[in-house]
């Protein structure tokens, strides 16, 4: 399942609509991203807000298209991927993951497969607010190799 | 075609989406992209360094040679920077 929204996500509630009453599952695994003020930054550079854009209707089909790949890959009894869009500032929840399967092994490695993914893939860009300025995010390389150790045995 | 234009793309060509008639000699993307830039201006600006610039063609990501056709939908942007905070 598969939502984009503006408004926050209470982890807890959305982990029990997706699992409570499954006799059949035995593990959940969640990711949960978090809007960081950026420690390391040079004075002035701290990141005091950022502004997410997105492709509604590629976002929709790539979040789908992830997810059902996650699927194909482990034998997953529920998956959930909530992601949102517009301002955000730091502490504020940007991302949730759930994966659930009969075993923590699959929830667990779909749910890192789906994160990783999901950042590279889902057409989403951040726009930053600082002392300094508004900045557009560059894309990191990091982020595109955490997503190809995923092509290695497939 | 629609055109649609993502976070500095869109800025730099000062629009976030524009219906274009394709001139019979543009069938990839590659030459899309070419063509636009010609045009100038913030499109120049914008597509000054492609190696910077992602495209889709209908929600897929689609490289240079793919194919473009009028009626499609394609969206010019920057590499993604989604999820939780690199």
């Amino acid at each position: 399942m598969i939502r984009v929204q503006r408004e926050d996500f209470d982890i807890g509630a959305e982990i029990e609509a997706l699992t409570g009453g499954n006799d059949q599952i035995g593990a959940v695994a969640s990711f949960v991203g978090i809007t960081r003020a950026d420690a390391g930054a040079a004075a002035g550079d701290a990141v005091t807000a950022m502004t997410l854009e997105h492709y509604p209707a590629m976002t929709e089909k790539q979040l789908a298209d992830i997810e059902a790949e996650a699927c194909r890959r482990w034998e997953l009894t529920a998956s959930l991927i909530v992601h949102r869009y517009g301002r955000l500032e730091p502490g504020d929840r940007i991302v949730l993951v759930v994966t659930a399967a009969a075993h923590r092994r699959a929830a667990l490695d779909a749910c890192a497969f789906l994160i990783d993914w999901l950042k590279t893939k889902a057409p989403f860009w951040k726009r930053e607010e600082t002392a300094e300025g508004d900045r557009w995010v560059a894309a990191r390389d990091a982020d595109d190799r955490a997503a190809e150790r995923w092509h290695s045995g497939s | 075609m629609t055109l649609l234009y993502f976070a500095w793309v869109r800025e730099r060509i000062g629009r976030d989406s524009e219906e274009i008639a394709l001139p019979a000699d543009v069938q990839t993307v590659a030459a899309l992209l070419d063509w636009l830039r010609s045009r100038g201006g913030g499109y120049a600006q914008a597509l000054e360094d492609l190696s910077v610039i992602r495209v889709a063609v209908n929600q897929e990501f689609a490289g240079p040679d793919h194919a473009v056709a009028d009626g499609d939908e394609i969206a010019l942007f920057p590499p993604v920077t989604g999820g939780a905070r690199p």
